[in-house]
């Protein structure tokens, strides 16, 4: 056990520390606003100039080409985290589909793609499932056939999220009709503005409140170049799964932010003239939370300690998912809770406490205990890969 | 950084755990049954062989010296395979109640404890809760007043006792004055006693350990931690085991999701816990200062899922689970027990609570 990080990366982070200092933009950098997404831009390419973003990306495909030092890569989120700024950009493109192309991608791909990905140019979303092709993916239908140099796409895809301000997208289409189910899938990406796709917004049980997009996405006949197949024809469920590790590594969750909002929350709110921090049974209810926090807290540690030692991580590594999620929805039961009647208010009601925000993440941190693979199929993961447990054996035909 | 287990820490666990499933399988387990006290001095002294019991204990006295991580490592070896031993009072409280005092029998009695040769109770159950009239008064040197719960204190050589003005008191297990009486709990794997002292002469009485007894606390309670996770990872591989073997419907049991999610349910809780225990018990040594809210979180929270493995990894087994002869019932009971000794969670968690001014001192 040694939690130091040792010397060299203490200077490391003195390194981020000073860049921050001089360089964190003053400016909107949402990409709501057009003026935001030219500042985004203009930020992220300052990142990547002084290593901060796209760290390890070739500098041929627009990134800096710094060797893969998982250390660096936390320290610069922790410092990053430390002044209220995001590393990069969250979002699907540079934690998806970049990998992705790294991995399978063609040279040409590589070239147009991951640059601009990087510098928020072009913004992704991930086209999979579908209303038939949820927890069972593979069974999806969306076809492509082939004209000439173009594929033409029919279908349609949901749980599309941030479709409606993405400039591509990265779809799995059904090109095989007659091979089976795993192996007739391809990898495509397509421009959003390619003419017979129609993206509808999804409304969520969150309503308007937050930044996130929920859409459905439709496609009659909708054509674009065969180049634009990642990898072979038919090995897109491959290529997928690729994506798919990249999704459930990036779904980590900062546990110990919300427990101090939460914190704070119950030393502020008042009932009867007594702070809820007060009340022995919320406080109960908190001290529980924080034993979970804590545990996932050190439980990370543990987890890149095994990446960075290059061990397996066998079961421990395959229940963070499981475990976060349901813990920032219980943390946002407990705020709601404390705040009584009150904690009903919605919609930028009058008396809300910290904007509406506990049952907008309480309403998102349920949309995340689905999305990403369901609980249940986190439960399947787990006692299958992780236990060794047999899978549920197929139905016979009738 | 580095958080896990060194190559040595990994050896020990690997150790231990062979040598329990070898030397004191589950049938010489239920033949302690019937003793007096399981506490069995054989298996006291094999330990002592392997250099367990003197893990926490300075070299001079024929200890290893190793850290808390090293202890909490063996704590939840024994509690995997159920082991009845006094290694939480000897092996883990009594050295850090007594660490840094120079007296000849203190020298003697860590020497003791790292030979085998003998071993400790504790009576430290009324530093957290007073019930039934407890409580141990010192005057005109002797001891006199009712303990409850004394840990691992039916058969041992010393009895410590803490007293009031942070002092603390070792007496004989055999001293005249000292009535010692077992009290049965669920758990036969456990020896706890209720002591009545009528003017027992103590060996010795140490003044200023104040800090001493609050350090002893928080690595008992992370040792007991170890100690039900241990139990806990054996049931859920119990459980996983018997899902394998037993068939219904002509399929394994273990291949039904019902039956597959409550064993991930239950790994899944009990995996970062780990995370936390080692935490807990690296911070005794490397990050002091977080201890006391570390030992409290880790003991609570181990109850609390700790109690659901039991039960959940029981009900995967069926009605063969609740049998005698299927034995699961030693580690059920052994977390039933683990959860009290020390504090329960909520008493715990209070006192996580109060240690960063969430709380009210009361």
């Amino acid at each position: 056990m040694d939690l130091e990080y040792g010397e060299r990366y203490e200077t490391f982070r003195k390194e981020v520390r000073q860049f921050l200092d001089r360089h964190k933009p003053k400016k909107n950098t949402s990409a709501s606003t057009p003026e935001g997404r030219v500042a985004l831009v203009e930020w992220l390419t300052l990142q990547i100039e002084h290593g901060y973003w796209g760290r390890t990306i070739p500098q041929a495909y627009g990134g800096f080409g710094a060797p893969p030092d998982l250390l660096e890569t936390v320290i610069m989120d922790e410092e990053f985290n430390r002044v209220g700024t995001t590393r990069g950009i969250p979002a699907q493109g540079p934690s998806m589909l970049v990998p992705t192309l790294l991995e399978h991608g063609s040279e040409e791909q590589k070239k147009r793609w991951i640059g601009p990905t990087l510098r928020g140019e072009v913004f992704w979303c991930q086209g999979y499932s579908e209303p038939g092709a949820g927890s069972d993916l593979a069974s999806l239908q969306t076809a492509a056939r082939e004209e000439g140099d173009d594929i033409v796409i029919n279908g349609q895809k949901i749980w599309t999220s941030t479709a409606d301000r993405s400039e591509m997208m990265f779809l799995l289409v059904r090109t095989e009709p007659d091979a089976k189910k795993h192996e007739g899938i391809s990898y495509v990406l397509v421009p959003m503005d390619t003419p017979g796709l129609e993206v509808q917004s999804l409304r969520t049980m969150t309503g308007d409140i937050g930044e996130n997009s929920f859409n459905q996405v439709f496609f009659t006949d909708a054509r674009v170049p065969k180049r634009n197949v990642v990898g072979r024809r038919g090995e897109g469920w491959k290529i997928a799964n690729t994506t798919l590790k990249h999704e459930r590594n990036s779904l980590n969750s900062n546990g110990e932010a919300t427990l101090l909002k939460l914190i704070r929350l119950m030393q502020n709110e008042t009932m009867n003239g007594v702070a809820s921090i007060a009340n022995p049974v919320y406080r109960d209810r908190l001290m529980r939370l924080q034993a979970r926090v804590l545990s996932m807290k050190h439980h990370s540690m543990r987890m890149l300690t095994a990446t960075l030692k290059d061990e397996a991580s066998g079961v421990a590594g395959l229940v963070t998912k499981l475990q976060n999620c349901q813990l920032n929805f219980d943390m946002a039961a407990l705020a709601i809770d404390v705040m009584g009647e009150l904690g009903v208010l919605y919609d930028h009601t009058r008396y809300e406490r910290d904007k509406g925000w506990w049952q907008a993440h309480s309403m998102f941190s349920l949309g995340l205990i689905i999305g990403g693979g369901t609980a249940q199929i986190q439960k399947n993961i787990i006692s299958e890969r992780g236990l060794g447990m047999p899978r549920e054996p197929k139905p016979a035909r009738s | 950084m580095d958080f896990g287990l060194s190559d040595d820490q990994k050896l020990l666990e690997e150790t231990l755990r062979s040598f329990l499933a070898d030397r004191v399988p589950i049938t010489r387990i239920r033949d302690l049954r019937s003793a007096a006290c399981p506490n069995d001095r054989a298996i006291w002294r094999e330990l002592a062989e392997l250099g367990a019991t003197g893990v926490l204990i300075p070299e001079q006295h024929g200890g290893s010296a190793l850290s808390l991580l090293d202890a909490a490592i063996v704590s939840q070896a024994l509690g995997h395979a159920v082991t009845p031993t006094p290694f939480l009072a000897s092996a883990v409280m009594v050295p850090i109640a007594l660490a840094g005092l120079g007296d000849a029998k203190v020298g003697s009695w860590l020497a003791g404890i790292a030979t085998g040769a003998s071993a400790f109770g504790v009576a430290t159950t009324e530093l957290f809760s007073l019930r039934e009239g407890a409580g141990i008064r010192f005057a005109g040197g002797k001891l006199t007043g009712k303990a409850m719960m004394a840990i691992d204190a039916v058969s041992a050589d010393f009895v410590l006792i803490p007293l009031a003005d942070e002092r603390l008191a070792v007496v004989r297990g055999d001293a005249p004055g000292l009535t010692r009486t077992r009290l049965a709990t669920v758990d036969a794997t456990r020896c706890t006693a209720e002591l009545v002292l009528a003017g027992v002469a103590p060996e010795a009485v140490f003044d200023d350990r104040g800090p001493a007894l609050a350090r002893m606390l928080d690595a008992g309670r992370i040792a007991l931690a170890a100690d039900a996770l241990g139990a806990a990872e054996s049931m859920i591989a119990q459980a996983v085991a018997y899902s394998l073997q037993r068939r219904q419907f002509d399929r394994q049991i273990g291949s039904f999701q019902a039956v597959k999610h409550m064993c991930a349910e239950m790994i899944a809780e009990l995996e970062p816990t780990r995370s936390l225990i080692w935490y807990a018990a690296h911070s005794f040594d490397a990050m002091p200062d977080e201890t006391p809210l570390m030992a409290c979180h880790a003991l609570a929270h181990v109850s609390e899922i700790g109690r659901d493995i039991a039960s959940v990894a029981t009900q995967v087994h069926g009605g063969i689970g609740w049998t005698d002869e299927q034995n699961l019932h030693f580690w059920f009971k052994r977390i039933a027990v683990d959860r009290h000794l020390l504090g329960g969670p909520e008493l715990l968690r209070e006192r996580a609570a109060r240690l960063q001014g969430l709380a009210l001192a009361s």
